[in-house]
């Protein structure tokens, strides 16, 4: 609690300070995250500068505000200090706690003239799934992602594996796998089949599998899970036996942070992570590599993820319309583009994908299309009310089971009792 | 006259008092009191609940968890940095080539951020490509996942903070240590007591008002130490590695369930005092002040 006088005091002063140096017309306050490697602050930093330029009278403040995490915090507490931000860039899962924190206000109400309506509709409908709930649009896709599989193709070859041909299935992955793990004279893995990081946020990846496997998570209302469901354990069990029983993945919880590096340094010749890591593995593997979709078992199926642009309450009508317009400016072909080719996040709607740059991109490098190829088949992250802390509880339970403290089956049971019991009260 | 002085003393204490009461005293009572009620959310006002978040706390099996492991983290960790930080003290308070050198390198660790800290010990422990797994390599060993298994994670966390720490209390010792008179050791000397005797007897008696001070503050350290693991585990796998303090951090911070982080708190700020005054009350009898 301390913390939080402290943190309102400070915000009362920031907000003090803001509104002295406050001449100009408006003035916004655009909080955003960084989630990935490479220069996606940068590139941010830039477009918010060259929309400033090119419109007199508005300011705005990019405010790099740390990790998706830390930026949801921060945003928490302003605006219980009464200092929210006009715009922020947060997770699109956080869309349910916004709404019950009464701090998010639908795009709905600004548009207003057939463009705008053109505009909102032309984004890819399995963005859209994370943005939209109750028939209004409370999140514009901005830096948006899906998990993809990456390969290497030097140690396919070595393998004995064709370098141009992922695993398409679940089996091929344990069979490409077992031919890729490499060991030295004295029986140790030096390099493992295939690395799907499970720390931090492992539901993220383990709900590719679960789509994969014909299972959905959550409801569209966001107040009732389906962790128990037979397929979610089947899913587990799957991912357990990479390491259990095929010994093609390396035991126990595997770092999220640490995996693009593991991919350079030839630890493992596949991994999971999202496309936003695409331009940072492009600059630092040493080798050729592959980008896939991830392997299919009953269909083919991944998870959206990342952030959208949120609009607070108790902004003035102005400040409204100047973010509005900031965001229809950001998310237009041109700018987005831009965004896409620094970071790898998918451009989140198809006239992006039409544009001269983009053309000239994917001509010249063809895997960043293999993530807008597979939104056909991707569903909306899992997202409900109290979203951190159910997530949390399916993340112990994976870890659990992970880790042989638990069977599959009972951690799930056990985490969707738990989840009942906090989202009785949304029903 | 008599009245003036008594404004005069309170005008003194003002700003010091000021501050205390206002980022300590008020909200702490402002934390107890938040937590008999429910937690507000945007549409729903907080309500009177009584001890509904106290009974809550005593079933829940993270609380328990934390509160475990939080004591073995305390216990792991006190005891060993303190000998560490009097070894290093006794070591670097000799006259020797070097010993300018070798104390700076002992309290290198407490001036670095324990976040950087942190990501240094990550790249120690990162599976496959990190130090100790390319020393281990080197002998034949297998790889290791010291922050990824339950079995090792919080024992990894702990020797990060034994690192840290020990550097701060061998400042203390050392200062103790070069504030003892020679005459009392010389006069052992004479007395024909060889080294370990004029420790037990004489060194250690003398050291223990610095004990004292560096058990009361190893002890909150051990609660209130939370930076790194932000960075090593996210108090993973399955809350192996999760502290109180870093339970209250996401209850009230990730999950914004502020009541309940105002629970916890109450729990945290009662553990404390209660280990505190222990403390005093019983080693102050065994403290020799000068």
């Amino acid at each position: 609690m301390l913390a939080r006088t402290l943190k309102t005091a400070c915000a009362g002063s920031l907000f003090a300070l803001g509104s002295l140096t406050s001449a100009s017309a408006v003035d916004l306050q655009f909080y955003f995250p960084v989630a990935v490697g490479g220069k996606a602050a940068q590139t941010i930093e830039e477009l918010t500068e060259e929309y400033v330029a090119a419109n007199e009278g508005v300011t705005i403040d990019a405010v790099y505000a740390g990790s998706y995490q830390d930026t949801v915090a921060k945003v928490l507490t302003a605006a219980r200090g009464g200092d929210a931000p006009q715009l922020s860039v947060i997770l699109s899962v956080d869309m349910f706690t916004l709404i019950d924190e009464d701090l998010i206000m639908p795009f709905d109400d600004l548009v207003k003239t057939d463009e705008d309506r053109e505009w909102l509709n032309a984004f890819y409908p399995a963005f859209m799934e994370n943005s939209q709930t109750g028939g209004k649009t409370y999140g514009i896709p901005f830096q948006r992602s899906t998990p993809v599989l990456y390969w290497n193709k030097e140690a396919f070859a070595e393998a004995g594996l064709d370098p141009d041909t992922p695993p398409a299935t679940w089996e091929e992955m344990v069979e490409f796998g077992k031919k890729l793990v490499k060991k030295d004279t004295s029986g140790n893995v030096e390099r493992w089949g295939v690395r799907i990081p499970t720390s931090g946020f492992p539901y993220w990846l383990f709900q590719g599998l679960t789509t994969q496997n014909d299972v959905i998570l959550a409801n569209s209302d966001g107040n009732k899970t389906n962790f128990d469901d037979p397929k979610v354990v089947e899913a587990l069990e799957y991912l357990i036996s990479l390491n259990k029983e095929h010994g093609v993945m390396a035991p126990g919880i595997i770092e999220w942070g640490a995996t693009p590096k593991a991919f350079f340094e030839g630890q493992t010749a596949m991994m999971w992570t999202t496309t936003g890591n695409l331009t940072n593995v492009r600059t630092n593997a040493p080798f050729d590599f592959g980008v896939a979709m991830l392997p299919a078992n009953k269909r083919r199926g991944a998870p959206t993820g990342g952030g959208n642009f949120y609009l607070f309450k108790g902004s003035s009508d102005e400040e409204l319309a100047a973010a509005f317009d900031f965001i229809k400016w950001i998310s237009a072909p041109e700018q987005a583009a831009k965004w896409t080719i620094a970071t790898g996040y998918v451009a989140p709607r198809p006239d992006t994908w039409e544009t001269e740059t983009m053309k000239a991109y994917t001509a010249d490098f063809p895997p960043a299309l293999v993530a807008r190829d597979q939104l056909e088949h991707a569903v909306a992250e899992l997202s409900t009310y109290e979203n951190q802390r159910i997530t949390r509880i399916l993340n112990d339970a994976l870890s659990a089971a992970i880790t042989g403290q638990k069977d599959a089956a009972t951690a799930l049971k056990e985490a969707q009792a738990q989840a009942d019991a906090i989202l009785a009260d949304y029903r | 006259m008599q009245r003036r002085e008594w404004i005069y003393g309170w005008l003194l204490l003002l700003p010091a008092f000021a501050l205390l009461a206002m980022f300590t005293h008020i909200p702490a009572v402002a934390t107890f009191w938040d937590s008999f009620f429910s937690t507000p959310r945007g549409r729903r006002e907080a309500r009177f609940i009584g001890w509904e978040n106290y009974e809550r706390l005593l079933d829940d099996p993270i609380f328990w968890k934390v509160l475990t492991n939080n004591l073995w983290f305390a216990l792991g960790t006190i005891p060993l940095s303190m000998i560490l930080a009097l070894a290093m003290a006794l070591w670097v308070n000799k006259q020797f080539f070097g010993q300018g050198f070798l104390r700076m390198a002992y309290f290198t660790p407490t001036v670095l951020p324990l976040i950087a800290v942190a990501n240094i010990w990550l790249f120690f422990y990162t599976p496959g490509f990190g130090l100790i797994d390319q020393i281990l390599g080197l002998f034949g060993f297998a790889q290791t996942n010291l922050l990824g298994s339950p079995d090792t994670a919080l024992g990894a966390v702990m020797a990060v903070t034994i690192w840290k720490e020990a550097g701060f209390f061998m400042i203390f010792y050392l200062a103790a240590l070069q504030s003892i008179p020679p005459s009392l050791l010389e006069a052992a000397k004479i007395e024909g007591a060889g080294s370990w005797t004029t420790f037990r007897r004489i060194v250690f008696p003398l050291l223990m008002p610095t004990t004292l001070f560096v058990s009361i503050n190893a002890v909150i350290n051990s609660f209130r130490l939370v930076d790194h693991l932000f960075i090593l585990t996210g108090g993973g796998p399955d809350n192996a590695s999760s502290l109180l303090l870093f339970y209250i951090y996401e209850t009230a911070f990730r999950f914004w369930d502020t009541a309940y982080g105002a629970t916890l708190t109450v729990v945290m700020l009662v553990l404390l005092s209660l280990l505190a005054i222990g403390q005093f009350f019983l080693f102050d009898r065994k403290v020799h002040y000068q």
